[in-house]
């Protein structure tokens, strides 16, 4: 598979160094429930409690996508996982978040695992496909979960707890959680990205073989960060279904996942803030579209085609291309 | 399970596999000669559902209906591939499938808006509405063995067209090493238009012939899509007689799995457990087909391509 964006080769010295657009991002993140208290406040902080919620997953797959050329369709299937340990759990009576959280991690970090195993021995579209096969046996397993709603999902009952302490109650406290959350991933992930383990994973999506021949395992390389991706799927999950109070097999449908790439491609592959960027851009492009009209898809099914045809490295590549026009002199920050 | 069960069942499982076959057929062409993955060809079997009943409700002929439907479908692909879809072939697999997802929620949503978003009925054709007596005791719809019968001379259609034309030649190089072949002097453009076209109208073809059986509504492709996707994987990208092989398969193991999945999990568990994990397991089922001919075999069973 070629690539979409070149990836400039970081040295330990630069790894430390802080880059100024995802710090922007997470300061106006850290600043929309201020913003929110002077309009429709729970309206704003659901809407970007959302953003972020799938911001977390979106960026765990640009995390394989974008670094390790591991194009995942069923991405979707670790957020239904992290969601359902919520659901299944709270049904018996269990909200504590010591217990669900780590469940929902794990059980969606064993799946990786076991799918992975399968899945990486298949290369480009047949990892598509299968890592989408995955996705849909999952799907189908949580709709004939009979005794927890089967196709029609089921209620989350009460957030997690902490303790007994509701931690989740309030909604301007759980903002700040998921953006605590999206913050640790996003910094989890960068830091894999720059380790010497992100070295070799990215050189495998440069030429695996060659990284095999250099004394790599390589599969052991990609089912470890393969693993990484999914735990975090689950901890969007996890959120999510504290978030919707709600949980669905609608969650881990192919469609889901789909949409997961394109926020993904939408903010710029292969950046990790880029994801972020992107779930934000698609969401609250969802909803500003849908405000307008009901057929708002037959806006955004173009402007999707209009972005790959025109708007090559998503909207950061956008910005990018932009700065480059705007301060033709200055090299790379 | 009863033997008549099983050979209704059987021609079910049949029925949908040439469908998938129709579908599958052109997408793996598509996906094999030029490496573009088209997630719209699950919309063109739709629109060729909805064109043909449009034609109908003007014409009240079947057969002019699904001539003009297929003419109709076959304009709008190339329009398709004229406008979008040419600019994508040279692409990454990831920004194809983000294109033509684009065009599958704009498409989804257009015939909501052109022909509204309640299901429409084809109705079946008067000399094939009735039902046939195979044997003593099973009546089963001739419109179905009409399906049966179609795809099954698409496909022999298509393999003499593959086999032993000089276009179908071109194909069979082309799926194996598309570079050498443009090397060679061959107008690959206008090999990929045909292709293109052909697989369009395959799709169109499935759509119109299904509509009477099924509803026709917005979204009937994309469940279509993801097994055609199936059969094209397992069959091997770009292979013809993998495509046809796996799509028969898949129907098959699809409907007799839904039919008696329930029955033969109460040979092994209590009838409770049994009605709640059957239709989990029959759904699964070619999905963890897929997943075992991957892993022992991860080009699919009759790999075409060269490279």
């Amino acid at each position: 598979m070629t690539t979409l964006v070149h990836t400039p080769a970081r040295t330990g010295l630069s790894a430390i160094r802080v880059e100024a657009v995802p710090v922007l991002i997470f300061l106006v993140l850290a600043l929309v429930p201020i913003a929110a208290a002077f309009g429709p406040e729970t309206y704003w902080l659901g809407l970007f409690t959302r953003v972020m919620v799938f911001a977390i997953a979106a960026l765990a797959l640009d995390f394989i996508c974008g670094y390790g050329g591991l194009v995942s369709f069923g991405h979707a299937a670790f957020v239904g996982i992290g969601a359902y340990a919520v659901g299944i759990l709270g049904a018996h009576g269990v909200t504590d978040l010591l217990i669900s959280l780590p469940v929902a991690l794990g059980v969606s970090a064993l799946f990786a695992f076991l799918t992975g195993t399968v899945c990486l021995r298949t290369k480009s579209v047949y990892f598509i496909m299968i890592t989408l096969a995955f996705g849909q046996m999952i799907y189908f397993v949580a709709g004939s979960l009979a005794p927890y709603g089967g196709d029609d999902g089921l209620t989350v009952r009460a957030r997690s707890t902490l303790l007994g302490l509701p931690l989740f109650a309030n909604d301007r406290v759980f903002y700040y959680i998921v953006l605590g959350s999206l913050l640790g991933s996003y910094m989890l992930c960068r830091a894999f990205v720059v380790s010497r383990f992100g070295r070799v994973f990215r050189g495998a999506r440069e030429n695996a073989t060659r990284i095999a021949t250099i004394g790599y395992d390589v599969f052991r390389y990609q089912r470890i960060a393969y693993v990484i991706a999914g735990a975090i799927g689950g901890l969007s999950g996890f959120l999510l279904a504290n978030a919707t109070e709600f949980v669905s097999p609608a969650y881990m449908s192919w469609q889901r996942s789909g949409e997961l790439i394109i926020m993904v491609l939408f903010g710029g592959i292969g950046t990790l803030h880029g994801a972020i960027v992107g779930a934000a851009a698609y969401l609250l492009l969802e909803d500003t579209l849908a405000g307008v009209t009901e057929h708002w898809k037959l806006i955004f099914g173009p402007m999707l085609v209009l972005i790959v045809l025109f708007a090559r490295g998503g909207l950061l590549g956008l910005g990018e291309s932009l700065r480059r026009k705007l301060f033709p002199g200055r090299s790379d920050p | 399970m009863s033997t008549s069960l099983l050979i209704v069942q059987i021609l079910n499982g049949l029925q949908l596999g040439v469908l998938l076959f129709l579908i599958a057929a052109g997408l793996t062409l598509v996906f094999g000669v030029m490496d573009f993955i088209n997630l719209a060809h699950g919309v063109q079997y739709m629109l060729g559902a909805y064109l043909a009943v449009m034609f109908y409700a003007l014409t009240g002929n079947f057969l002019i209906a699904l001539v003009l439907a297929l003419a109709a479908a076959l304009v709008f692909g190339l329009l398709l591939e004229f406008t979008v879809f040419r600019h994508l072939y040279d692409r990454d697999h990831l920004e194809q499938v983000i294109a033509t997802f684009g065009i599958i929620l704009f498409l989804n949503q257009g015939v909501k808006v052109v022909w509204g978003a309640a299901p429409l009925n084809l109705p079946i054709p008067e000399i094939f509405s009735g039902t046939v007596v195979l044997m003593q005791g099973i009546l089963y719809p001739v419109w179905r063995l009409v399906i049966i019968g179609s795809g099954l001379a698409v496909g022999l259609i298509l393999y003499i067209l593959v086999s032993h034309t000089r276009v179908g030649m071109l194909v069979r190089a082309g799926a194996t090493n598309a570079r050498i072949v443009s090397a060679l002097g061959v107008d690959i453009r206008r090999l990929f238009m045909i292709v293109f076209g052909f697989g369009t109208m395959l799709a169109a073809f499935a759509g119109v012939m299904i509509a009477p059986i099924l509803s026709v509504e917005p979204g009937m492709g994309d469940s279509v899509l993801i097994l055609a996707f199936v059969v094209i994987v397992i069959g091997g990208i770009g292979s013809m007689r993998g495509a046809f092989i796996a799509a028969l398969l898949i129907g098959l193991v699809d409907t007799l799995g839904r039919s008696f999945a329930i029955d033969i999990l109460r040979l092994v568990m209590p009838p409770s457990p049994a009605r709640t994990v059957g239709p989990a397991i029959a759904s699964m089922l070619i999905y963890v087909l897929m997943a075992l001919v991957l892993y022992f075999r991860p080009a699919g069973l009759f790999p075409a391509r060269g490279r």
